[in-house]
Order: structure tokens, then C-alpha cells, then sequence
């Protein structure tokens, strides 16, 4: 059972710790070959501008939206950005695999960058420890779309059948809960 | 200090900068031209270190007027510059909402002892080094990210290349000591005890390290990812070749899939003319940039 993390730019060593602690096999993706095999992928912070120009380069773009009708995909922050279906405050062509609207950089720049406890139902509802960097807001969530976790009466973390996103970091915590409910998702896929 | 939440607020935002490039740019139109072709951040600059060196005087933090202007015509990241020990251009720099400071040996240092103690601020530091005694002084300051200081201006990679080796040797060579020849090793380099041990027990340093001074090409790029760096500033490098976007483009490729030669050989097709640079023998001492700061 091997989960892919996307390594084009970003913190992809991160997730692919935190699959190592919970004893997944990864493989770094950085072609649409790097797919194959997969059970799930995973895609990182970073920068969402970079992530469409250069999955759009070398045909990933298009390779994750057909491997997305059959398996997982977890995307935090930057990779929420890029599975979104609509960016409202840039103009910037996403997956679209998950009916959310987003806005990129919403709560400002780096200085308002900020960590605090946000509230996750995952199998049960609990608190997680959130770090919001240059972090976007999920504004709008439409049909198919379960919103699992709140930072104040914001919605940060959803889902829908595939898909899982979250605007903060769980890999920058050693807090593994999340991580494991995506592996326990692309099992119950199955 | 490793463990506080601002700390993993700054080092978080060098994490998500990684595997990216982050182009000097010194008006909006090239800082458009960086962010359409896949930088993760632009450095804004009234000057590229190819013109301070050739202008000489003062070199200064920009002007704030520039900067705005660049933060507004871009939606990444904007990095700027502050001269070595000048906190009231940091703090100045930190009031205009700059994402990242680069305490830089690119200006002319305002302080010829310290450095900037960059804990007390919220915005994080970026800062050179050449060796890893250098590295751990400016973390124990407070940075959260490290690069090279290579040659900046000269478009010649040798001095970066010559910094990250001796970075990852002295890395290297701390995971083979023993316990007890810890302090004294310390004491050597000049760097805490506390971040020696950290280096020792990890084999990494705490904050990613980048590579800078001298990256003209995708090749270039890809030889210092190789080296161990986690991603790349380029400063002179784009603007001053003939062909900015198709070599920002070229390099951004190249950082991402710095292992796939076939990838390097076709982006690097056609790119025209890269900056003329300089032999690093042609300096003088007095002109090296990256013997400033300590």
C-alpha cells in the first residue's frame, strides 16, 4: 500500500514523514508515471501559482484529474488552493475536484500568519493544534461537500467523497490523527 | 527557541518555499514576469547585485514606495533586503507587511560587529552563511532560513558551490564525533553547544538551507540541488541575461526536476545569451560581498 506526496515545489518532505511515521510507503511524484501504483496522493503547501504552471509542464495536471476518479487525494493550503473548483481573488485554472470556492492569502500577509486550536470531527470531534500560514478561507462549500473541521465559525478542513483538504498544516505538527484518517478514507474506498 | 510558535510559524513559511525559485526583481513588471513563470517568491530590489557592484557607494533597503508597488502587482511572497545589523530597516521592512528579510552582505553592512537579533521579530530572516559556524550563529539570532552567500553579482556559481560543500562537510563530519568532543567542536566553529547537538543528533540543520550568489543557469540550479540545497535564489542571474522569462522559466524547471537531465538539456535550448559574469579571480578581497558579516 504505497501513497504518493506531489514534489514539485513545497514542504512534500513533511507529508512524506508523517505517511513514514504511520508505516506507508511513499513515492515523491514528479511525473504522471510516478502515479502508477498509488493508493493515494497527497498534495503539499507551497506556492499554488507554481503548483498549476509547472503540473501543467510535464502533463500532471491532467493525469491527477483522471487518477482522482478512482482514488484519494489530501491537499493542504496550497494544495486545497489547487483542487479547488474556483480561486475568487486570483485568476488561476484549478483541478476543480472538490465544489469549493476559495480565497488565496485570506487572513493577509506573513504577519498574520498564526497558530491556534481549531476544531476537527474526524471519527469524533476533537481539537488539533492549526498553523495558518499565508493561509486561503474556504468561502463557499456546495453540493457533496462535508465541512470536518472550524477555526472560529470558519470552515478549514472538508471533504467530499475523494477528496480531503484542510487550509492549515497538520505535517508541521508531529499530530499524525489527520494523516490517518485520509489512509483510513482511501482504505474505505476500496 | 527551536519549539515556540512563532519560530514554527517562520520556519513553516521556508518550508513552503522549498524546491522553488525566488527571483530578484526591482520593479512590478519583472515581478509579474517571475510570478507567471513559477518563482515561489520575488526579492524586491531597487538594484540587482550585478549593478550595486558595478555603481559601488552605499547600497541601501529599497525604497518603500517600490516595494509596495511590487507586493501589489504580485500574489506571492515578497522578500526584501536590510543591510547586516540594521534593525530600523528590518523594522521598517516588517511595518510594510514584507513576507520575509533578508539580512543581506549584497548591502553595505550598518554594523561592522552584529548581526540583527531577529528573534524579536515576527517576520522571518533569511541570512547568509559560508560555513556551518556561520549557519549556527545566525540561527542562534534568530533566522529561519539559511543560504549561501556565493558571489552574489558575479553570475560565477564557484562560490556557492564552494559554501554548500563546506556546509554539508562540516555537517557530515559532526554526525562521526563523539559526545565528549562536542563543546570543544563548538567552541572551534563558534556556534551553541545546544545547536551543535541538534546537528549532531539529526545530521540536518534545524532551518532549510537555500542556495544564492552566482545561480545564471538551469544547469546551474540543478548542480546546487544536487549539492543539497532545498531551493535557489537567483539574483542577477534572470534579469541580466537576454531572455528573462524563458530562462526564469527554464530555471524554475530545473530546480523542480533537477535530476532529469533529458528535462535540463531541452529547457535549456535556445535561451539566448546568459549574464556575462565574472572570473572570481578577478576580485579583489575589498570586492568580494560574502566576506562581510561574521
Amino acid at each position: 500500500m504505497k501513497f504518493g506526496i506531489l514534489a514539485l515545489q513545497g514542504d512534500f518532505a513533511l507529508h512524506q514523514k508523517a505517511l513514514q511515521r504511520v508505516g506507508i510507503e511513499t513515492q515523491l511524484v514528479r511525473k504522471p508515471e510516478h502515479l502508477t501504483g498509488l493508493m493515494g496522493l497527497i498534495m503539499p503547501g507551497g506556492e499554488s501559482t507554481t503548483f498549476v504552471k509547472l503540473l501543467k509542464e510535464i502533463g500532471l495536471f491532467d493525469a491527477i484529474r483522471e487518477f482522482a476518479k478512482n482514488h484519494v487525494i489530501f491537499g493542504t493550503c496550497a494544495g486545497l488552493i489547487t483542487l479547488a473548483r474556483k480561486i475568487v481573488n486570483y485568476d488561476l485554472e484549478t483541478l476543480n475536484l472538490i465544489d469549493i470556492v476559495v480565497e488565496r492569502n485570506a487572513y493577509g500577509r506573513q504577519i498574520d500568519s498564526f497558530v491556534d486550536t481549531v476544531r476537527v470531527s474526524i471519527n469524533h470531534t476533537d481539537t488539533f493544534e492549526g498553523v495558518f500560514i499565508r493561509a486561503p478561507k474556504i468561502i463557499e462549500i456546495g453540493q457533496g461537500v462535508t465541512a470536518l473541521g472550524y477555526h472560529q465559525n470558519d470552515v478549514v478542513m472538508a471533504e467530499n467523497d475523494r477528496i480531503l483538504v484542510a487550509t492549515f498544516h497538520p505535517e508541521l505538527t508531529d499530530d499524525l490523527r489527520i494523516h490517518e484518517y485520509f489512509i483510513q478514507k482511501a482504505r474505505e474506498l476500496k | 527557541m527551536l519549539e515556540d510558535k512563532d519560530y514554527k510559524l517562520k520556519v513553516g513559511l521556508a518550508e513552503m518555499l522549498k524546491g522553488g525559485v525566488i527571483m530578484d526583481v526591482t520593479n512590478a513588471e519583472q515581478a509579474k514576469i517571475a510570478e507567471d513563470a513559477g518563482a515561489v517568491a520575488v526579492m524586491a530590489l531597487e538594484r540587482i547585485p550585478a549593478d550595486i557592484r558595478a555603481q559601488g557607494g552605499v547600497a541601501r533597503m529599497s525604497d518603500p514606495q517600490l516595494i509596495k508597488e511590487i507586493q501589489k502587482a504580485v500574489s506571492i511572497p515578497v522578500m526584501a533586503k536590510c543591510r547586516i545589523g540594521h534593525f530600523a530597516e528590518a523594522q521598517v521592512l516588517e511595518a510594510l507587511g514584507i513576507d520575509f528579510i533578508d539580512e543581506s552582505e549584497v548591502l553595505t553592512p550598518a554594523d561592522e560587529e552584529y548581526h540583527i537579533d531577529k528573534h524579536k521579530f515576527k517576520i522571518p530572516f533569511v541570512c547568509g552563511c559560508r560555513n556551518l559556524g556561520e549557519a549556527l550563529r545566525r540561527i542562534a539570532e534568530g533566522a529561519a532560513l539559511l543560504r549561501t552567500k556565493g558571489e552574489a553579482g558575479t553570475g560565477n556559481i564557484v562560490e556557492a558551490v564552494r559554501h554548500m560543500r563546506a556546509v554539508q562537510r562540516e555537517i557530515k563530519h559532526i554526525t562521526t564525533l563523539g559526545d565528549e568532543e562536542l563543546v570543544i567542536y563548538a567552541k572551534n566553529i563558534g556556534a551553541p553547544l545546544e545547536l551543535v547537538k541538534y546537528v549532531k543528533e539529526h545530521g540536518k540543520l534545524p532551518v532549510p538551507n537555500f542556495a544564492a550568489g552566482g545561480i545564471a543557469t538551469p544547469a546551474d540550479a540543478s548542480l546546487m540541488m544536487q549539492l543539497g540545497a532545498e531551493a535557489v535564489f537567483v539574483g542577477s542571474g534572470i534579469f541580466k541575461s537576454e531572455d528573462p522569462p524563458k530562462r526564469a522559466r527554464a530555471i524554475v524547471m530545473a530546480t523542480t526536476h533537477y535530476m532529469d537531465f533529458d528535462l535540463i538539456a531541452r529547457v535549456s535550448e535556445g535561451l539566448r545569451e546568459p549574464m556575462r559574469g565574472i572570473d572570481i579571480h578577478e576580485l579583489s578581497e575589498e570586492e568580494k560581498l560574502a566576506t562581510r558579516g561574521w
